[in-house]
């Protein structure tokens, strides 16, 4: 079943592949028809790349093709920009953008007991997921603190599609494995998997452009195209968009044929640009393994009325309320951008908490950021400053999210 | 690739041009499109001393804040109101509007030390 088309793609690519099996789209039993990953014949895909420093996606060719500024992010080979970010932040708020999320990481977890086992190890209700349906929801160590946020999919009555974050890929499948129970799979599916994520008003137009006839699963939702990609309603932006997943070496032509229907590379840069404006935290900056989701204001994406690794640090937390909290700041005049590590001060000079995650906002034109704050600072309106290498800017704690379409 | 070839250059890539005894500093056209959107330019204070060298402005992009230094000692005499007022004139009109900071300068014979257009065009290649 060698592709010979596939393989002389591969060569251009200048990367070493073994080929991705087709998926087996003829699975009985699933109630979203052809989606399924698991077939026993299948081979894994695996890309080996020139260099072994820095991992590359598979869309990395289209990258360079199209003059990206490719930096080291979390040991992959990613574009930072194309352009310029706040070209690519615009594009995605005013019409449609393309993002490679090829670096992410997907499991599979199948089993009679997968639910329950799942509803064991993250904050969100597993249970209530109808086949077809994804939630965000957060991975806890014992001390309640943020191993991953992640969002889970139900593919079926037994099946899961988890979809993490790419620095954490290893981590995630340790923890999961290590906690494993009898009779649920678990299997790591992300090297076989290329990704992008297609958000903007336009983007469902675009989807309609690229896959005629098909229809796009509802907010959160999950399903597969005719071609066997799999689509997700979800999107790290606050647009309208969606994550499709396609095996590794089909990914280029994919990519290629969002561009040539109007959807404009977008890289990290604007990702994050994009996400800060919505206050969506991103691990290792917001998130944290001694930071628990109910002081990062993620409360509404925990049950607490399960148990869970971590469940009983937060019922704790919860009856006498965090000590601290993730705020959202925003600059009540011009100044330099806020930046991670900044430090905070109150109005009279104490350094209360330091910037998590801080940028210019491209839709306001203004600083935001998200601090960790003594909880007495929570408060909307609270006056404080940003320390930017010694001068101060003064900011203002507001409500979520900074950007609210007009 | 903008290299006017009136005036001097530094290897961290700013401009200066020389009236009389008083130079004027911007980043060059490469520098500006290896940064992309300018955000923000820290401007220093007027009357300021400053050796050849110094970190004296900061240019901010999205992803970064760039030091941009003295390419000659003398004394800050202006800073640039119009980028400070709009940043992206750093982009788009480095060489002119979008210069940052004026110097006295101590010694004006270092201006002719320091890179011409054609050295630094090979400095950038």
């Amino acid at each position: 079943m060698d592709d010979g088309k596939t393989h002389g793609e591969n060569e251009k690519m200048g990367l070493a592949m073994k080929r991705c099996a087709k998926l087996d789209l003829s699975q009985q039993g699933m109630i979203v028809p052809g989606f399924h990953l698991i077939d026993k014949l299948r081979v894994p895909f695996q890309a080996c790349s020139v260099s072994d420093e820095l991992k590359r996606t598979p869309l990395e060719s289209a990258h360079i093709a199209l003059g990206a500024k490719l930096v080291p992010f979390g040991g992959w080979n990613m574009p930072v920009q194309y352009t310029s970010i706040l070209d690519e932040h615009a594009g995605v708020r005013n019409k449609v953008g393309i993002f490679d999320i090829s670096h992410m990481g997907q499991f599979l977890v199948n089993g009679e007991g997968a639910a329950p086992w799942l509803d064991g190890l993250l904050t969100n209700k597993v249970h209530a997921l109808q086949p077809g349906e994804g939630q965000y929801t957060l991975m806890l160590n014992e001390n309640g603190g943020v191993i991953d946020d992640l969002i889970i999919y139900r593919t079926g009555e037994n099946d899961f599609f988890l979809v993490v974050n790419a620095s954490m890929i290893d981590e995630d499948y340790a923890w999961l494995s290590r906690h494993l129970a009898s009779g649920v799979s678990l299997i790591n599916e992300s090297s076989a998997w290329a990704g992008m994520a297609v958000q903007g008003p336009e983007s469902s137009v675009l989807f309609a452009d690229v896959f005629p006839g098909e229809t796009l699963p509802p907010r959160n939702g999950i399903s597969t195209t005719s071609t066997g990609a799999i689509v997700c309603r979800t999107g790290y932006t606050g647009e309208d968009g969606f994550e499709l997943f396609t095996p590794a070496s089909e990914g280029v032509a994919a990519w290629e044929k969002f561009i040539a229907a109007g959807a404009k590379p977008c890289g990290l840069g604007a990702r994050d640009t994009l996400r800060l404006e919505m206050g969506y935290p991103l691990n290792g900056n917001d998130l944290s393994p001694t930071r628990t989701p109910l002081e990062a204001g993620l409360g509404f994406f925990v049950d607490l009325s399960k148990e869970f690794i971590g469940s009983d640090v937060l019922v704790e937390q919860k009856a006498e309320g965090p000590a601290t909290k993730l705020v959202a700041l925003q600059y009540t005049e011009k100044g330099a951008p806020p930046r991670a590590h900044y430090p905070v001060q109150d109005k009279d000079g104490k350094v209360i908490g330091e910037v998590a995650s801080g940028v210019l906002s491209p839709s306001l034109m203004t600083g935001i950021a998200m601090a960790y704050l003594p909880s007495g600072y929570a408060k909307l309106g609270t006056e404080l400053n940003v320390d930017v290498r010694g001068r101060l800017f003064p900011a203002q704690v507001v409500k979520k999210p900074f950007y609210k379409r007009a | 690739m903008n290299i006017p070839s009136d005036i001097r250059y530094v290897s961290s890539h700013e401009w200066i041009s020389l009236d009389g005894d008083i130079a004027t500093i911007g980043i060059t056209d490469h520098a500006q499109e290896e940064l992309t959107d300018v955000v923000f330019v820290e401007l220093p204070t007027v009357g300021k001393a400053v050796d050849a060298g110094d970190p004296t402005a900061v240019v901010e992009s999205v992803k970064a804040a760039s030091d941009i230094y003295a390419p000659l000692a003398g004394t800050i005499v202006e800073v640039n109101p119009g980028v400070e007022a709009d940043p992206s004139l750093v982009n788009t009109d480095p060489y002119s509007s979008g210069w940052i900071f004026k110097i006295q300068v101590k010694d004006i014979e270092h201006y002719y030390k320091l890179m011409d257009a054609a050295a630094y065009k090979t400095h950038i290649s």
